[in-house]
């Protein structure tokens, strides 16, 4: 009966946070904002469990799993389980990094439990070690440019390319490539 | 950076999305890479003089059919392959079908042959060439389906270099097919079949290093 129960909660969870990315990724950003945020309390519950032994890395994976989950949003199919969507994606970084560790003993670690949405999750965002932000500054300027006004200031597409002095496509451009470079400047940086 | 700064910085503009990404990118490659082979048989093999004798016999057809139905499956296999959390499923059993239908054809060829005639029968007059042939015409579809499987987040990335290889020797044997003048299910079932493994193999190879994210 409490299984029925959990299992029920946790089917509520995911159809509510599926409904809010679907809602994101029809352009709704409020839906998209408030799925991201309560993904990352997610990932991070699920991430902390896996990391047992570096707590440090946590914040960092956290971090770097929203960025690749929004980076590869149109990968989504849209019949699929949310959770096993998110879940191959934390999973996919979570081993990426253990590899770029090279700590064999963490590879045998059990990684196939199941994402439990249902499992308290962990909203108290402590500070990453890596500073996303100052790895911003390192992009070159046809991508740094966009990301900051768009992104940090919240100009739209076109004001962004009045004050860059760049095509709106450039803007768009930029933005999401520049998104694309952080997620490999993080890759390399481990 | 804290994580809500983050959660705020990638949802500011963020903007919609179009639908079937995956679906579109691999049209745009296949489309893209299957003009890049007809123009290299085209202008390097030319298309066999006696395609219109061809086209009557129903070898012909089951030759074209066992291809198409390669690349129709390793296409099932790269759309799940490149997208995160999508199972493999019954996939590889419909990848196995065409090529276990084809030995039982070439089995069938080599039974009702003298036995003088299997050698013929096995090597035609061109297995020398075909595999390198069906390989070289399935390169521009290679890059072409690798580079659209890039824009999408494989995270088995040898299984989907393979897939995206196999898809390309696929439709590059399609193309083949307009030149190649071997019609016999014993040749087809192992030298097409080897040609289509040698970008298989190289997806393999270079999946991990070329499909990372």
């Amino acid at each position: 009966m409490q299984r029925m129960q959990e299992t029920g909660r946790l089917n509520a969870g995911e159809a509510r946070l599926r409904n809010l990315l679907l809602r994101g990724l029809a352009g709704e950003e409020p839906a998209y904002h408030a799925f991201l945020q309560e993904l990352s309390a997610h990932l991070r519950a699920f991430l902390r469990k896996r990391l047992a032994r570096l707590p440090d890395e946590v914040e960092d994976l956290v971090q770097e799993s929203l960025l690749a989950i929004h980076n590869q949003r149109h990968t989504y199919d849209a019949g699929q389980p949310l959770t096993a969507w998110i879940h191959a994606i934390a999973k996919y970084k979570l081993i990426d990094l253990l590899r770029r560790r090279a700590k064999r003993d963490l590879l045998n670690d059990p990684l196939d439990e199941e994402f439990d949405f249902a499992s308290a999750s962990d909203t108290d965002a402590a500070d990453a070690r890596r500073d996303l932000g100052k790895l911003l500054h390192q992009l070159p300027d046809r991508q740094r440019l966009p990301i900051v006004h768009m992104k940090l200031e919240g100009l739209s597409v076109a004001e962004t390319a009045q004050l860059t002095g760049m095509s709106e496509s450039a803007v768009k451009v930029g933005v999401h490539r520049g998104l694309k470079a952080l997620a490999i400047m993080i890759r390399g940086d481990a | 950076m804290r994580t809500d700064d983050l959660v705020t910085l990638l949802a500011t503009g963020a903007g919609a999305v179009a639908p079937n990404a995956a679906a579109r990118g691999y049209t745009a490659a296949i489309g893209w890479g299957a003009l890049g082979a007809a123009l290299l048989m085209g202008v390097l093999l030319g298309v066999r003089h006696d395609l219109g004798v061809a086209l009557l016999l129903p070898m012909f057809w089951v030759k074209l059919a066992f291809v198409a139905c390669l690349a129709a499956t390793s296409l099932l296999a790269v759309l799940r392959l490149s997208r995160p959390g999508l199972r493999l499923a019954w996939v590889p059993g419909a990848l196995a079908a065409p090529v276990l239908a084809m030995w039982v054809l070439a089995a069938f060829a080599l039974m009702r042959a003298q036995p003088a005639q299997r050698a013929g029968l096995f090597f035609g007059d061109t297995w020398a060439s075909c595999p390198f042939l069906v390989a070289l015409l399935s390169a521009p579809v290679f890059a072409a389906v690798l580079w659209a499987t890039r824009g999408l987040a494989p995270t088995r990335l040898r299984l989907a270099g393979a897939a995206a290889g196999l898809l390309s020797g696929a439709v590059g044997a399609l193309v083949y097919c307009l030149h190649c003048p071997e019609l016999e299910a014993p040749f087809l079932g192992f030298w097409y079949l080897l040609g289509m493994l040698i970008p298989t193999a190289a997806g393999a190879l270079l999946g991990p290093r070329l499909l990372r994210w």
